[in-house]
C-alpha cells in the first residue's frame, strides 16, 4: 500500500516538474510547481516528517509561490520568445546528456546497499522545536537576521527611486 | 517500508530536471522556478536520510533551506522587477551589457 502511494506521488512530482519546463507561459509553470511541491510534501509524510510537510505547503505553496504569481501578474508579461537565439540546439544535447547522468547516478545509488533501519523517530513539532531551540539556537537566530536583510534588499531593488 | 535508494533516485531525477531547466530555459522567472525544484530535491534527500538514520538534524536543515529559499525568492523577484523595468524583457540573453 505504501509503495503504491510512493509511486503515485513520485510520478506526480516528476511529471509536474517536467511540466514546469514544458509550459510556454510562466504562470502555468508556477502553478505546476505548486503541484510538485504538494507531491513532495506527501512524500515527507511518508517519511514521517509531518511538521515539515505542513511547513512545506504553507511556506512554499502558500508564501513563495504566491510571491511568484504576484510578480508575474504585476509585470503583465508578453508570451516570451524563449530560446529564440543561439541556444535552440542546446536542448537536443542537454536532454540526452542529462538522462545519461541520471542513469549513472541511479545505477550507483541503486547498488549502494543501505541497510534499512526501522526508525522510531517522528518529525513532530515537539521534536523539531526541542532541537531547534537547544542545539541550533544560534543558526535559528541568525536566520531572522537573514530574513531582515532579504526584506530590506527586496525593497531597495524593487523600489523605483529611493 | 520503502528503501532509501528509491528516494535518492527520485531526488536525483528532480534535481536533474531542475538543472536542465536552468541551463535550457532563458526566461529568468523559469530559472528561479528551476532553482526551487532543485532545492526541493535536496530537501527530499535530507528528509530521507534523516528518516533512515533516525536523526532529527536532517529535518532542521530542511527548515533552514526553506528560509534561505524564501529569502532568495524575495530578492530574486525584486531583481526581476528591476530588470523588467529597465530592459523590458525577461530573457537573460538580452541582459548582456557587461559582455564584450
Amino acid at each position: 500500500m505504501i509503495q503504491i502511494l510512493f509511486f503515485f506521488f513520485a510520478a506526480l512530482a516528476v511529471g509536474a516538474a517536467i511540466n514546469v519546463l514544458a509550459q510556454k507561459h510562466v504562470l502555468y509553470s508556477s502553478l505546476s510547481l505548486i503541484v510538485m511541491l504538494t507531491a513532495v510534501s506527501a512524500l515527507f509524510v511518508l517519511l514521517q516528517a509531518e511538521f515539515l510537510a505542513v511547513i512545506n505547503v504553507i511556506v512554499y505553496a502558500g508564501a513563495i509561490m504566491v510571491l511568484f504569481v504576484f510578480v508575474i501578474m504585476l509585470l503583465n508579461l508578453p508570451v516570451d520568445e524563449d530560446g529564440a537565439d543561439r541556444l535552440r540546439w542546446l536542448k537536443f544535447i542537454g536532454i540526452p546528456l542529462g538522462i545519461f547522468l541520471l542513469f549513472m547516478v541511479g545505477s550507483t545509488v541503486w547498488n549502494l546497499g543501505v541497510a534499512p533501519v526501522a526508525s522510531q523517530m517522528n518529525g513532530t513539532p515537539e521534536a523539531i522545536g526541542r532541537s531547534l531551540f537547544t542545539d541550533y539556537l544560534l543558526p535559528f537566530e541568525l536566520t531572522s537576521l537573514l530574513i531582515l536583510i532579504a526584506l530590506m534588499g527586496a525593497v531597495v531593488f524593487a523600489k523605483k527611486e529611493l | 517500508m520503502i528503501p532509501l535508494n528509491w528516494y535518492l533516485i527520485l531526488a536525483a531525477a528532480l534535481f536533474l530536471i531542475g538543472v536542465l531547466g536552468f541551463f535550457v530555459k532563458r526566461n529568468i522567472i523559469t530559472l528561479l522556478l528551476s532553482v526551487e525544484i532543485m532545492l526541493n530535491a535536496v530537501n527530499l534527500t535530507f528528509v530521507a536520510f534523516s528518516s533512515q538514520h533516525g536523526i532529527i538534524s536532517g529535518q532542521i536543515f530542511v527548515f533552514f533551506v526553506l528560509v534561505v529559499a524564501a529569502a532568495e525568492a524575495a530578492v530574486g523577484l525584486a531583481l526581476v522587477i528591476a530588470m523588467f523595468r529597465n530592459r523590458e524583457t525577461l530573457n537573460v540573453d538580452r541582459s548582456n551589457l557587461l559582455k564584450w
